[in-house]
């Protein structure tokens, strides 16, 4: 009897070690990430422009320089940082459960989000919206004509609902058909068998890249929802989110202000007082966040301003050819603002 | 005599902890009790984690909107009714899919696996072949083969395969023509009802009329007639409507008449063809564990082969196959939860866009493992019922 008990104990040992965690409690994730050397960011392992490792393996994307940004303006080095791979359904429970210290994976910033499932969404790294992929031989000008059609839907952020409210509030009709993976909702789209493919333009747009002849397809004009795509922290910690909130700010204020990764160690010597005060020049703003005066410095110096991160994977020179759009400077009649850094 | 004195005063002496039964007793309690403890730490942890983070937790989202789309819905479904009835359609979805699964896995499966035992050369090896090529490669990559195969081979809506008049099949689905609604089909279900009552009647008296003369009835070929014929005649009585609801194309997609997805085709096949060819193996092992005395009794008493098969050799196979079969019945269900790869809105996908829209992935888990536990003790209930019913009674 006792024999058969032995691993039993075990397993239950096991169980507890494993159920411990849930009750660290770290404190200030500030200090934990100092401590631990390195800062956990949940990205999307599959997402080109945002969040995919490159053939050498190498992590390439927004929402992987927007990691490596937060990674720069504490540690002064953008590649102490560990990458989790996230799927839509873990991501949020892995930041709850502080398996990552940010989440930077092109999730969408809702009301329940923000509320009932405690999170922060900080300032949004892509303005995106959800549109329609159809090959341009259907013929048609917008989605309204899309009646009874069928459409692919890639699982996601929010996608499937949009879908269903753009085609209820048309009084219109549709057959989905949700396939999780990438590649077969592709290829299931490809051959045929649905009219159109939905989801965020982003991705569409590095969708129709792979495509075996892209310029069989057109994306819509139709945008029919509002994804603001934007990092997101725990419930609880202030600090921790004005430290992640203004990292992205400070790429966004970084290219407003004029500096790039080429010109910062020249402006050190500038004597524009908001350039004085951005790259710690005069001190005060990283007291103020916890950190390094040099952390806005490090951020440019190291991956650049918003504008050089963007054209770096997404914009008109990668495969996805992406245009400014929403995503310009408020100058440019864009949405990109950040507030004063003082 | 040394022997029993010494038994005889260690049950009187012995203390408990040395009496392995009552130490077991001990053992077990306190096990459980520990199990017990380590959920509840388990559960007050989560949920003391969860209020510390404002995550709101419990099944509240049921009532709201859902507002999402699902495919091919068994009962009536839009995006403005509740979670609770879209998980529900998600599950019908499961259990369809599943049943129609079992059923043809079970035909197959024996088919085959009296195949893979026939004397002629050609047969045995066809079903071994088929046997082995299935069983041995992954479901999923099976599925992945027959999904392909659907949209890729099958042309678009317009230029649909018509083999028969009213018949299409395109790769957005298979498309057969439905009778029109008309009150004969509603009387129709009530004849069927009353030929089964009648043909379970007719069996118990054949039963004992055979036990009292020895004279046999054709129970079977008269349960087929009258299931069959009298829908037919009530059909014929009521004046055999002919109308037909026929699919036709309008805009993008067929509509009317019944149709299925090739998603639900491809799961389907998938899963039965996998299945069917570990069913043919057990079908195999356990009409071979009937010793072949046995069929030399039965042909020594002068019974002719199909009755040797049917009254001698697969009641004392059943005995051995149904066990098995069970599992193979519960894996098929299981698998059934690889449809999100592919598209078909079962159970697990329905779960899941529920889980990406509310967030609680806690509770949506929960579910799942909770809906697929039901489904798999219902089914091997049955099957327990039914194992008792055929198992040999030993004396």
């Amino acid at each position: 009897m006792s024999r058969s008990i032995k691993p039993g104990i075990v397993i239950l040992v096991a169980a507890l070690m494993l159920a411990l965690p849930l009750i660290a409690n770290a404190g200030e994730t500030l200090d934990a990430v100092k401590a631990r050397g390195y800062l956990i960011v949940g990205v999307n392992g599959g997402l080109f422009g945002f969040g995919m490792p490159d053939e050498k393996g190498v992590w390439r994307g927004l929402d992987v320089d927007t990691g490596r940004a937060v990674a720069a303006a504490i540690f002064g080095d953008p590649d102490k940082i560990k990458f989790v791979t996230l799927t839509t359904q873990t991501r949020f429970t892995a930041l709850q459960s502080k398996e990552v210290d940010v989440l930077c994976r092109n999730a969408t910033r809702t009301l329940t989000r923000e509320t009932e499932l405690g999170l922060n969404f900080v300032a949004v790294n892509y303005y995106d919206g959800q549109g329609f992929l159809i090959p341009k031989k259907l013929g048609i000008k917008s989605a309204k004509e899309l009646d009874g059609a069928s459409v692919c839907v890639l699982p996601g952020t929010t996608t499937e609902q949009n879908v269903a409210d753009f085609f209820r509030t048309n009084k219109i009709t549709m057959k989905p058909v949700v396939i999780e993976q990438n590649t077969e909702l592709n290829q299931a789209f490809f051959s045929g068998r649905c009219d159109c493919l939905t989801s965020d333009a982003s991705q569409l747009a590095g969708i129709r890249a792979v495509a075996p002849n892209p310029d069989d397809y057109m994306i819509l004009p139709d945008i029919i929802s509002k994804e603001p795509l934007a990092p997101a922290v725990r419930h609880g910690d202030d600090q921790w989110r004005d430290i992640v909130d203004f990292c992205v700010l400070a790429m966004i204020a970084a290219e407003d202000i004029g500096i790039n990764s080429k010109n910062v160690d020249e402006l050190l010597k500038s004597d524009n007082p908001d350039v004085k005060r951005f790259l710690g020049v005069t001190p005060g703003n990283g007291k103020a966040l916890g950190l390094d005066e040099k952390w806005a410095y490090n951020i440019v110096k190291k991956l650049g301003n918003y504008g050089e991160v963007f054209d770096r994977n997404v914009g008109e020179e990668t495969k996805l050819k992406l245009k400014r759009g929403l995503n310009a400077q408020w100058k440019d009649g864009g949405l990109m603002y950040a507030p004063p850094f003082k | 005599m040394n022997q029993a004195t010494k038994t005889i005063s260690q049950t009187h002496h012995i203390p408990f902890w040395r009496d392995p039964a009552k130490r077991g007793i001990v053992l077990q309690v306190v096990a459980l009790l520990f199990v017990l403890m380590l959920g509840y730490y388990v559960f007050s942890n989560t949920q003391a984690n969860l209020r510390r983070q404002s995550i709101a937790t419990g099944f509240g989202f049921f009532g709201k909107e859902a507002g999402f789309e699902i495919g091919e819905p068994m009962i009536s479904y839009s995006a403005a009714d509740t979670y609770a009835r879209a998980l529900l359609v998600g599950v019908l979805n499961t259990v369809k899919v599943s049943f129609a699964g079992i059923v043809l896995t079970i035909l197959i499966g024996l088919f085959v696996g009296i195949a893979r035992l026939s004397k002629n050369w050609l047969v045995s090896n066809l079903a071994k072949g088929y046997i082995e090529a299935l069983q041995n490669v992954p479901v999923l990559l099976q599925l992945f083969f027959w999904y392909g195969l659907f949209h890729n081979a099958l042309p678009l809506p317009r230029q649909s395969i018509n083999p028969l008049p009213g018949v299409f099949i395109n790769n957005r689905g298979f498309y057969l023509p439905l009778p029109e609604a008309h009150p004969a089909y509603k009387w129709m279900a009530p004849a069927l009802l009353a030929a089964f009552v009648i043909s379970y009647f007719l069996k118990r008296w054949s039963r004992t009329r055979q036990d009292l003369t020895g004279q046999t009835f054709p129970v079977f070929t008269s349960f087929m007639c009258l299931s069959i014929g009298m829908p037919l005649l009530v059909w014929l009585v009521s004046g055999a409507p002919t109308g037909m609801d026929l699919p036709h194309l309008r805009g993008f997609n067929f509509i009317g008449g019944f149709s299925f997805s090739p998603e639900f085709g491809a799961l389907l096949i998938g899963l039965v063809l996998y299945t069917s060819a570990f069913v043919a193996e057990i079908v195999r092992a356990g009409i071979q564990a009937v010793s072949h005395g046995q069929t030399e009794a039965a042909a020594s008493i002068g019974l002719r082969p199909k009755l040797v098969l049917t009254l001698v050799i697969l009641p004392q196979a059943l005995r051995v196959i149904i066990p098995p079969l069970t599992n193979q019945m519960l894996n098929l269900t299981k698998n059934s939860s690889l449809a999100i790869a592919i598209g078909y809105p079962d159970f697990v996908a329905v779960a899941n866009t529920t889980i990406n829209q509310t967030g609680q992935a806690i509770e949506g888990v929960a579910l799942i493992m909770v809906t697929y536990l039901v489904i798999s003790l219902v089914t091997s209930a049955f099957m327990n019922w039914y194992n008792k019913r055929t198992a040999l009674v030993e004396r």
